[in-house]
C-alpha cells in the first residue's frame, strides 16, 4: 500500500506517494530525478549514494523512503547552487576527482566534515570519508583539497 | 625548437566541474521514460554442466514479464580477439554465474521475481579449478571445440587441451646463455586473481526501434570496438555497422574491466528481443565479482643466470595464466606478456613461454597493467634476490642490465629511445639509496625497496584513432573524437593539444564522451595508447583545421600562406606585422571582399592516426619478425616502509615513495614534450600501476610468496 511522504529536497517542497519498501536511493533518483546519489553496492559499503538527511550524512541505499517524511535532503546538486562553495572550488583546484563517480558523495560527505569541524586534520578527514570508496584517485588529492579548504579559513585555535 | 604553451601545463580538468556539482551523467542517469524495461539474469549454479533443458514458462506467466530470453534465441558466439564466449550458452556452463537466461521485465523486482521461475536442469561436469588440473594430460576440456573457434592470426589454441594461445618468444641460444653464466638462480612466483571493483557497477541500455536502428548506452571504454562486436554477433538478425550506434557518457571507473564486450552483449540481444522498448541490464556489485573480466592470476617461474659482474646472460620466463571460463580478451594479455618479459633489461639469449589456460573460473580479461604488473611483481622480486646472491647492489646491478635505445628486443626489433639509466638514478637519489636509515621506534625497522618496470600498449597493429576539430561562431572549438575520458584526464589532454596547434585556450574547448554515430573513430581508450593515437589525431587535425585557415586568408585577402601563423586566436603575418584577423571573425562567417561577398565558411578539420610501423606477423615458434608492440615507456620508483621488527605486522605505513617513468621522445605527440611528461597528473594511472609494483615487491604480496621472510636485500 502506498504512502503519501513530503520531503525538502534541495530546498524545496516535494511530495510523492512510496510503497513501504521503496528504497531512499531510488526514490531520489527514479520518482525526483535526482541522480547526483550514485548506485554503487546498495549495501552501504562505497557512499557513492551519500546524501544530507537533516544535516547528517547517511548512505540514501540503507534508508527507506518513508524513513525520509518530513525530513531535509541536501544532495550534490543542492550545494553549488548559488556558485561553487569552497570546498568544490578546492576540490577542482586541486583535481581531485577522475571518473568523477564517487565525487557528489565525497562532497557531502566532506561537507557535513567541515560544518562541524572547520579545520579538520589529514586524520579526521580520512575518519569522516571512512565510507566513501574512491578506485582512482588514492584519496591524496580529496584529502589536500579539504585540508586546504580548512587552512583557508584560518588557523585552528 | 618552439616553446610549448598548452602541452605540459596541468590547468583544471575540463571535466571538472561537472563531476564536483553533480551534473555530470552515467548511463545509469540517462532518463528513458516509463516504457523502460528491467532485465535480471538466470545464472548457473554450477562451475562446469550441462545445460539439460531450460523450462521458461512458469517466469513468462508472472504479470509483468515481458520476454524470456535463453540460447535458444541467440545461439552466437562472440569475442574481441577469439569468438569462445557466448551470449547465452546453449549446451554448457563453464563458471559459477555465468548467465543461462534472462527476464525481461516493466520493473526490477518482477525480473527478479521471475528468474527465481526458470527451471534450469544441468548435469555437473567435473570441474577444472586450478592450473595443475588444467594441464593435466587427462584434463577434463572447458573448451572440447576451441580449434574451431575464429580467432586473430596471433593466437595459438592448441584443439584437445586447454590451452587456449601460448606466446612463444626465443631468442639467442638459451643453453648456450646459462652455460655462460656464473650463478643460476630459478624460483616461481604466483599472482592471484583480481576483480576491478569500480565503484559504477556494469550498466548498459538498448532500445531496438520500430524502424530497425539498435541504440545502445554503455558504460564502456570501447564504443567503436562494442559496435563492431555487437554487429558481427548480431549479424543473423540482418544488423549491420550503421544500423547501430553505441552512445558512452561519462563511465565510473573502467580500469580494464569495461574495455572490449563482456556483459553488454546481453543488452543488446535483449534490447532485439523487445523491439521498440527501451531495456536496462545493470549488474549488482556481487556481479562485479564474478561475472565481468577480472585480472588472471598467473604462476611464473623464472630461471636467470648471471655472470659474477653482474652481467646477465639468459632469462627462461615461464608463465601460466588462469584464464578463466572465457578468454576471448584475456589471451591478449598473455600475448602481451610473452612478447614482454624479459622486463626492462638487455638480455641477449631469452626463452618465454606465456601460456593461456581455461579454467571453470569467472572469465579472465584486462586489468590494469595489462599483464605487466603481474610478470614484473616476480622480475623483479627475482632480480633482487639475484643481486643479493652475487652480492651486488641490487640498483647497481638494475642498472648494470638496463635496456638502451637500439639494444635488440626479445622479438628482434629494436628498442625505441629509452632514458632508463636516468630514471634509475634519479630515483635512487630521490630515495637515497643506500643510506640506512633507523626508526625512532625501536621496535620498528625501516626498508627500502626498488623496482624497474615497462610497459607497452598491447594493440592490434592497425588501432587507429581519428578526430574532428570544428570551430564555433565566437571561435571557441569542439573536438569531437572517441576517446573515452575514464578518469586519466584525457578530455583535458586533448584540448591542450588542439590548444598548442590553434592557441585556443583550453577553457574555450569543448570536447564530448562519444557518440558512434557522431564521433570519429577510435579503436579503443585502452593500453595507456589514448593520449598518443588519440592525441596524434586531434594534432593532425588542429593541423588540417589551420591549414584551412590560412587558405580562406590567403583566397580572400591575397596573404601568402606561407607568411601566416596563429597567435593568441587571431591570424597573423609575418611579413605584415601589423595584419592580426581575430579567429571569431571568419571561421563561421568567411571573409568579405570588397565586392560585398564571403569567401569561406565553417572552419572544420580532420585527423588520422594509424601506427603504421607495427606489425604482428611473426614466426609463432619464435616471435621473431615482426613489430607487435608500438614503443615501450620504461621507469624506476622505490618506497621506504617502516614496519614491525618482530611479529606478524603486515599492516605498515608507506613512509615515502619515488617514480619516474619515461615517456621518451620518440613518437610523441609533440616531440619537444617527451621528458616532461612523466609527473603530469593527466597520466596517473600508468604511474601509480608501476609503483603497484613496487609495492607489490616490498610489501603486499611477499608474505604469501616468501613463507613470511624478508629478504635482507630489501633492507
Amino acid at each position: 500500500m502506498k504512502k503519501r511522504i513530503t520531503l525538502k529536497l534541495n530546498g524545496e517542497t516535494r511530495s510523492l506517494e512510496v510503497e513501504p519498501n521503496d528504497i531512499l536511493l531510488d526514490v531520489l533518483r527514479e520518482s525526483l530525478g535526482v541522480k547526483s546519489p550514485k548506485i554503487g553496492c546498495e549495501r552501504g559499503d562505497c557512499g557513492a549514494c551519500t546524501v544530507l538527511l537533516d544535516d547528517k550524512t547517511v548512505r540514501s541505499c540503507l534508508i527507506l523512503a518513508i524513513e525520509a517524511d518530513g525530513c531535509h535532503i541536501t544532495t550534490a546538486e543542492g550545494l553549488g547552487r548559488d556558485g561553487l562553495t569552497p570546498l568544490q572550488r578546492s576540490f577542482l583546484e586541486h583535481g581531485s576527482f577522475q571518473c568523477g563517480f564517487c565525487a557528489p558523495g565525497v562532497v557531502v560527505s566532506a561537507t557535513e566534515l567541515l560544518e562541524k569541524n572547520p579545520h579538520p586534520s589529514e586524520a579526521e578527514i580520512k575518519e569522516a570519508l571512512g565510507g566513501n570508496l574512491c578506485r582512482c584517485t588514492g584519496y591524496k588529492p580529496i584529502i589536500a583539497a579539504i585540508v586546504a579548504v580548512g587552512q583557508k579559513a584560518g588557523r585552528r585555535v | 625548437m618552439t616553446q610549448l604553451k598548452f602541452v605540459g601545463e596541468s590547468p583544471s580538468r575540463i571535466d571538472g566541474l561537472e563531476k564536483i556539482t553533480g551534473a555530470a551523467n552515467y548511463v545509469d542517469d540517462l532518463a528513458f521514460g516509463p516504457n523502460l524495461l528491467h532485465a535480471e539474469i538466470v545464472e548457473s549454479p554450477h562451475a562446469h554442466a550441462l545445460i539439460m533443458s531450460i523450462d521458461t514458462t512458469a517466469a513468462e506467466k508472472v504479470p509483468g514479464v515481458v520476454r524470456v530470453v535463453t540460447g535458444k534465441d541467440f545461439p552466437y558466439r562472440f569475442g574481441l580477439y577469439m569468438q569462445d564466449r557466448f551470449v547465452f550458452p546453449t549446451d554448457r556452463v563453464r563458471f559459477v554465474g555465468e548467465q543461462v537466461a534472462a527476464v525481461v521485465a516493466r520493473d526490477p523486482k518482477t525480473a527478479k521475481r521471475a528468474a527465481k521461475l526458470v527451471k534450469v536442469v544441468y548435469k555437473e561436469l567435473e570441474p577444472v579449478l586450478d592450473l595443475a588440473e588444467a594441464l593435466r594430460d587427462d584434463a577434463v576440456l572447458v573448451h572440447p571445440d576451441i580449434g574451431n573457434y575464429t580467432r586473430c592470426p596471433w593466437f595459438f589454441p592448441r584443439a584437445g587441451t586447454n590451452i587456449a594461445h601460448w606466446r612463444k618468444t626465443r631468442k639467442g641460444d638459451i643453453e648456450q646463455g646459462f652455460k655462460g653464466a656464473d650463478v643460476i638462480f630459478e624460483d616461481t612466483y604466483t599472482v592471484p586473481r583480481y576483480a576491478h571493483c569500480a565503484i559504477e557497477p556494469h550498466v548498459i541500455v538498448g532500445l531496438y526501434d520500430l524502424a530497425g536502428r539498435l541504440t545502445l548506452w554503455s558504460a564502456s571504454q570501447s564504443p567503436y570496438t562494442q559496435r563492431n562486436v555487437f554487429a558481427q554477433a548480431l549479424a543473423p538478425l540482418g544488423l549491420s555497422h550503421k544500423d547501430i550506434r553505441v552512445v558512452t557518457p561519462y563511465i565510473g571507473g573502467g580500469f580494464g574491466g569495461k574495455a572490449g564486450v563482456s556483459m553488454e552483449i546481453i543488452g543488446a540481444a535483449l534490447a532485439a528481443m523487445v523491439k521498440g522498448q527501451p531495456v536496462k541490464v545493470r549488474w549488482s556489485r556481487a556481479q562485479e565479482f564474478y561475472n565481468t573480466y577480472q585480472r588472471q592470476g598467473v604462476i611464473a617461474r623464472i630461471k636467470l643466470g648471471v655472470k659474477k659482474d653482474g652481467t646477465v646472460t639468459a632469462i627462461e620466463h615461464t608463465l601460466h595464466w588462469d584464464a578463466g571460463g572465457y578468454c576471448e580478451y584475456g589471451a591478449n594479455v598473455v600475448n602481451a606478456v610473452g612478447l614482454s618479459a624479459t622486463g626492462p633489461y638487455r638480455i641477449p639469449n631469452v626463452k618465454i613461454d606465456s601460456v593461456c589456460v581455461y579454467t571453470n573460473l569467472p572469465p579472465g580479461g584486462p586489468y590494469r597493467g595489462f599483464g605487466y604488473s603481474e610478470f614484473h611483481f616476480g622480475l623483479e622480486s627475482h632480480m633482487t634476490r639475484v643481486a643479493q646472491r652475487i652480492g651486488m647492489d641490487p640498483v647497481e646491478f638494475r642498472r648494470k642490465n638496463a635496456i638502451c635505445e637500439g639494444d635488440t628486443l626479445a622479438y628482434g626489433a629494436k628498442m625505441n629511445p629509452s632514458g632508463l639509466h636516468e630514471a634509475i638514478d634519479r630515483v635512487a637519489a630521490e630515495i637515497r639509496w643506500g643510506k640506512k636509515e633507523i626508526s625512532r621506534d625501536p621496535n620498528k625497522v625501516i626498508g627500502k625497496g626498488f623496482a624497474c618496470f615497462w610497459k607497452a600498449p598491447a594493440m592490434p597493429p592497425n588501432a587507429a584513432s581519428a578526430a574532428f576539430v570544428k570551430f564555433n561562431e565566437d571561435g571557441s572549438l569542439n573536438i569531437s573524437a572517441s576517446g573515452m575520458e575514464i578518469g586519466q584526464g584525457y578530455m583535458t589532454v586533448m584540448a591542450q593539444i588542439a590548444a598548442e596547434i590553434l592557441t585556443v585556450p583550453v577553457h574555450r574547448i569543448r570536447i564530448e564522451p562519444p557518440d558512434t554515430d557522431r564521433n570519429a573513430y577510435e579503436w579503443q581508450t585502452v593500453g595507456s595508447h589514448v593520449t598518443w593515437g588519440c592525441g596524434n589525431a586531434v594534432k593532425a587535425a588542429a593541423l588540417d583545421v589551420r591549414e584551412k585557415m590560412f587558405a580562406v586568408v590567403e583566397r580572400a585577402l591575397g596573404l601568402s600562406r606561407d607568411t601566416l601563423y596563429l597567435e593568441a586566436e587571431k591570424v597573423k603575418c609575418r611579413v605584415k606585422p601589423d595584419f592580426e584577423l581575430p579567429f571569431r571573425d571568419f571561421v563561421i562567417s568567411g571573409i568579405q571582399t570588397p565586392h560585398g561577398n564571403f569567401i569561406g565558411g565553417p572552419i572544420l578539420g580532420s585527423g588520422v592516426f594509424m601506427p603504421e610501423f607495427t606489425s604482428a606477423l611473426s614466426d609463432p615458434e619464435t616471435s621473431q619478425g615482426g613489430h607487435p608492440n608500438v614503443h615501450y615507456t620504461v621507469g624506476a620508483a622505490a618506497a621506504t616502509l617502516e614496519v614491525e621488527a618482530e611479529g606478524r605486522e603486515w599492516m605498515r605505513p608507506r613512509l615515502e615513495e619515488k617514480l619516474q617513468a619515461q615517456a621518451g621522445r620518440h613518437g610523441g605527440v609533440f616531440p619537444q614534450s617527451g621528458r616532461k611528461a612523466w609527473h603530469r597528473r593527466q597520466e596517473p594511472m600508468r604511474l601509480r600501476s608501476a609503483l603497484g609494483v613496487v609495492e607489490l615487491v616490498v610489501g603486499h604480496a611477499l608474505p604469501f610468496v616468501c613463507g613470511n621472510q624478508f629478504w635482507p636485500a630489501v633492507w
